[in-house]
């Protein structure tokens, strides 16, 4: 399970929004309790690097990769995963997404519809490197958002 | 020696290890020592043909090796050498 507080989950779901139609993209700070579940207290939002076009792709640079890891360290946080949002299509990751995913951290997907947020879920990668979904809550969910798990 | 930090995600392999010492002139012989260590992290740091995974990136300081000399890029006593998995995806 992720659980972000409450902050984090709204700087998430605005970034999302503004940056509609184009996709957004960010890290994920916190820490992960001895029975695995993540609790996400700090996010930090990244510029969408991906050359051309941005509404069906995103990238983060090596250099902010590196300051997110400098800032995990002398935060003592754990880095634990990325968000990015699919405008105007489902949370569910595509085959960028799995090709180009990375083993043990959480990605967060925002479904934007015309501006709003849908929908979030999260994915992490199994053995076999395929997405399994893992239950994505948040302290204050926003009941206009409908919610699966 | 250089300093290798592992990155977050593959830190499993290193026994939750972050940075590791390790002897070498170039980031390709880096990279073969290691994964002769951590035997795990090849598979996610080296292709079939036994080059660098086109999901990962290696910075030696500031500067992507595929900027510099690839592999054959000259690693000196205390360069800081960063192993940085690209994040990307989209619909």
């Amino acid at each position: 399970m992720i659980e972000l507080e409450s902050g984090p989950f709204h700087i998430m779901k605005i970034h999302a929004e503004k940056i509609f139609p184009d996709e957004c993209c960010g890290f994920l700070f916190g820490k992960e309790e001895s029975n695995g579940n993540r609790k996400i207290s700090t996010l930090k939002e990244v510029e969408n690097a991906k050359p051309g076009d941005k509404r069906r792709r995103f990238e983060i640079t090596g250099k902010d990769y590196m300051q997110a890891e400098r800032f995990a360290a002398e935060n003592n946080l754990s880095l634990l995963g990325i968000y990015h949002s699919h405008p105007n299509h489902p949370a569910i990751p595509s085959e960028h997404d799995r090709v180009a995913a990375q083993p043990f951290f959480s990605y967060v997907i925002l479904s934007v519809r015309d501006g709003k947020t849908d929908h979030i879920r999260s994915w992490r990668l199994n053995d076999d490197a395929q997405f399994e979904e893992e239950i994505f809550t948040s302290a204050q969910l926003n009941p206009s958002i409908t919610w699966q798990q | 020696m250089a300093t290798v930090i592992i990155p977050t995600p593959l830190r499993k392999f290193t026994n939750q290890t972050a940075k590791l010492e390790v002897s070498g002139g170039t980031v390709g012989e880096i990279l073969e020592q290691i994964t002769a260590s951590y035997p795990d992290l090849k598979k996610h740091l080296i292709d079939p043909q036994g080059g660098l995974r086109s999901y990962v990136n290696i910075f030696a300081g500031d500067d992507d090796i595929r900027d510099l000399q690839k592999e054959n890029t000259p690693v000196q006593s205390g360069t800081v050498l960063s192993i940085v998995p690209a994040i990307a995806g989209g619909i």
